[in-house]
Parts: structure tokens; sequence; C-alpha cells
């Protein structure tokens, strides 16, 4: 038995949203991956819950009519990976999310949860901040979107006003077409184990593939929430690609990342994986993207 | 604790309907346990990592410690003893895992075997490395996963009508 002080079942969005506002102290709970477990820690004893975990319309992967691909927040991690769409234009985020915990985790665990807890670490988030990503959210006055970095607020913190729930995420047309990406993920197991760095990096290259048009560079667990490793992207375009841009590109990171010192990692190993995950990463997506890297 | 919420849950489990007023803080794991007596679903580590209470739920694993009883609603659950044959015989992965001795203490096994009938089920084949993945959501302590590996591999090459690889052969 969980120590649940009350449980209320959402029947549609609208419904989740009045029961949100009827019980503002209540925690939402999607697939409960966190929450649950939390809740046997302790930490969220005696809460009141509110169930989302039935309103299959936030469950799937849509392309819309402007190119739009849109995911419902409430879908699994494995059902992203089988996704033909996500398979035809976001292929590595249905490979970043393959490296969430194990198989049962992946069945369980849902993207909105994945980025609505506000870790840093969690595999989808470093991978949605490289493709640009979009949060929709649903609330008393409507529907709001905003750019997953105005999302992220600090480490655990989230801009979900009052009786808000995440309803979708969005990657734009011009987000995607034409460019590829890969993740690297860095962690000590080969499953069942959280990222000690993660890095997504996705390129555009020119007509002829001898330059960088566009490069984005993403990371989670180089600081309090994932981010952007803004100067290393904006060195990086229009260089010439060869093996020395990979290496410049992949020092100037250092200028973005702030990780700290935990248990998992000090902060000088993190500094040092930053840089060889983006370099490895950034190879990989030139090769996807038809790229050839000359010495 | 205020006062006690309760939920008439139906579903299907191991092919017959059945229904339940259960209370809303149990876990699906409690759910099968207690109300239905289904005690190859183990209470391991109860916070989804160890894969020993886990169930296939509508064709798809999931650890039931951590998933909401009430949730079982109108859903279709299996779990180890729904493999039992009519007069009691063990299925192809059940005696694979005697076989190959991939079974000890035999505490993760129920859990192990579930995730085995989902991998079968697919009529899929994989590689090695493809199953040690998808095996990965399971602790055990006793046997090393490797007889595990064995037994799950056998099985699908069986079930496939296909000829064993040279490294299974020997083993």
């Amino acid at each position: 038995m969980y120590d649940i002080k009350a449980l209320y079942e959402a029947e549609s969005i609208s419904h989740g949203i009045s029961l949100l506002k009827e019980h503002p102290q209540a925690q939402i709970i999607a697939g409960g991956s966190d929450v649950l477990v939390q809740m046997r820690e302790g930490k969220r004893a005696g809460a009141e819950l509110i169930s989302i975990y039935g309103l299959d319309e936030l469950r799937g992967v849509k392309l819309e009519e402007d190119g739009t691909i849109r995911i419902g927040s409430l879908t699994s991690f494995s059902h992203i990976t089988k996704d033909p769409v996500i398979q035809k234009y976001i292929n590595v985020l249905g490979e970043a999310v393959d490296m969430v915990g194990g198989p049962q985790i992946r069945n369980i665990g849902t993207i909105g949860g994945n980025t609505c807890n506000g870790v840093t670490s969690a595999d989808s988030a470093s991978t949605l901040f490289a493709w640009d990503a979009v949060i929709e959210v649903t609330g008393p006055e409507g529907v709001r979107r905003l750019p997953i970095h105005e999302f992220y607020i600090k480490a655990g913190k989230v801009d979900l006003r009052s009786a808000e729930l995440q309803t979708g995420i969005l990657i734009p047309k011009e987000s995607y077409e034409g460019y590829f990406g890969h993740y690297i993920k860095y962690a000590m197991r080969g499953a069942m184990d959280i990222a000690t760095l993660g890095c997504s990096v996705n390129v555009k290259l020119s007509e002829d593939k001898r330059y960088l048009k566009d490069v984005r560079i993403a990371y989670g667990v180089a600081g309090p929430i994932p981010m952007r490793a803004v100067h290393a992207e904006a060195a990086a375009k229009g260089l010439e690609i060869n093996s020395d841009t990979i290496e410049k590109v992949g020092d100037i990171v250092l200028e973005d990342v702030t990780p700290r010192d935990s248990w998992r990692a000090s902060k000088a190993f993190r500094e040092h994986i930053a840089r060889v995950l983006c370099k490895r990463a950034l190879k990989q997506s030139i090769l996807l993207a038809g790229g050839v890297i000359h010495e | 604790m205020s006062e006690k919420q309760y939920k008439l849950v139906k579903c299907i489990i191991n092919g017959k309907a059945q229904e339940a007023i259960v209370d809303v803080r149990a876990s699906l794991t409690d759910m099968l346990r207690n109300d239905y007596r289904m005690t190859s679903v183990k209470k391991g580590c109860e916070v989804g990592e160890c894969g020993a209470c886990n169930v296939i739920i509508d064709g798809e694993c999931y650890n039931s410690c951590i998933y909401l009883a009430v949730w079982a609603d109108g859903k279709e659950i299996k779990t180890l003893e729904g493999l039992m044959g009519p007069n009691g015989e063990l299925s192809d992965i059940q005696q694979a895992f005697i076989d190959e001795a991939a079974v000890q203490c035999g505490f993760c096994t129920p859990g192990v075997i579930m995730s085995a009938v989902e991998i079968l089920d697919s009529g899929k084949i994989y590689k090695r490395e493809e199953l040690r993945k998808l095996l990965a959501g399971h602790l055990c302590r006793c046997t090393g996963y490797q007889n595990i590996l064995n037994a799950v591999e056998k099985t699908m090459y069986q079930r496939l009508g296909k000829e064993l690889p040279d490294y299974l052969e020997s083993r």
C-alpha cells in the first residue's frame, strides 16, 4: 500500500484541470515511475494524487499538417522508440529514450513526466533541447506554448502554473528538416542507470556537404538543468568540415557547461567528457548527414 | 489517514474476467497477491528496479509494484500462473529454465519468465546482445544471467524452428 491520502482520476484534460483547481496541493501522477518511488521513500508520503494515466488522448505521436511532430505527453518511451514518425524524422529521440532505465521502466515512463520533473539527467531532455522542442501546457486559461529552454526554470522546477498540465511536446518542421542527430549517454552501467553526462548534437550541412550550416549541441547533467552550448554552436556555424573543426568546437563547450561535483562524478571528469562526447556526437551526426570528415 | 477510498476494478487476469473492490492505495502487486493469490508476483525492491513483480499488461511488461491497482481497470493481465497448461504442464520457457539451470533460489524467476514471454511472443529473432538489453530490467543474485540468457535464446530458436547457433549447442 502506498501512503496516498486521496486519489483523483482525471477522465479528460478539462476534468484534470478542474481537479487541479479543486485540489491545489495535489501531485500529478502520469506513469508513476518517479512519483510512486518518491512516495515509497517517504518524500511525498500522505500526498493527494491526481492521476492522468487514463487520458489516452495524450498518447501517441502525430505528424501534423504543417509538418510539426506532436508527441502526446503520456506517450511512453518504448512507444516513442517504436514510432514510425519518430524513426523517420528524429530517430535520435527514439534512441535517447531507449537508454532510460530498463524495458519495464520504458513501458511505464512517459516523456511528459520525464520533462515535468525538471531533472537535468532526463535522457529525453537534452535531445528535446537540441531539437528546439516546444512544450504545450493546458490550463484554466487555455493552451500555452513555450520553448523548452523557458519551460525549465531551475533544478526540479518547471514552468507549470496553477492548475496547468503538460499536454504535448512539439517539434516544428524547421527544427528537424535537413538535420541529423546523435545522442551519447555516459553512464557506469549499460542499463538501469542515470547519466553521468548526456550530450545530444544535431547538424545541418551545406548543399555540398562541406560546411556546417547549423549545429545544435545540448547537454544533460552539465548544469542544474539541461542546456545548450551556445558559444560552441555559434563558433561552429559555417566552418568547413574536418577533424580540426570537430576538435575546436568540442573544446569551446567548456565556455558553456557548468557541471558540479557529485558522488556520481567530479566536475573535472564531467568537463572532460563534455568535450569528448561533443566531439564524438558531432562526428557521428556529420556522418549521418552524409558528410565526410577529412583529417 | 482520512476516510478510506475504494474502487471497483474489473480486469482480465490470465484469460479470466475478474472484479474486486480495491483500496486505491494498493499497487498492482498488492492486488494480484492479496485479492487473487497470484503469489508468483514477488515483492522485491518495490521501487521498480529488480523486476521480481513483472507482469504483462495488454501485451507489455510492467513492474506491478509501481503500477497502481486502479489503473488495471479494463486491462488484460498475464502472470506466470497463466502459463500453466490444463493439466498442470509447464510451458516451453519454464521447462527451458529448468533444463538450463537458470533457476536457483527462484525469486526472480517468475518476473524474468514474463519478460521472456513478451520477447518470445513477438515472434522475432534477436541477437544475444539484444536479448541482454531486453532482459536488463531484472536482477538475479544467484545464476549470474548466463543460464537465463541461454534458456531464453534456445526457446526462441526452438519456437521459430531454427537450428541453434554453435555457441549454444555446446552449452
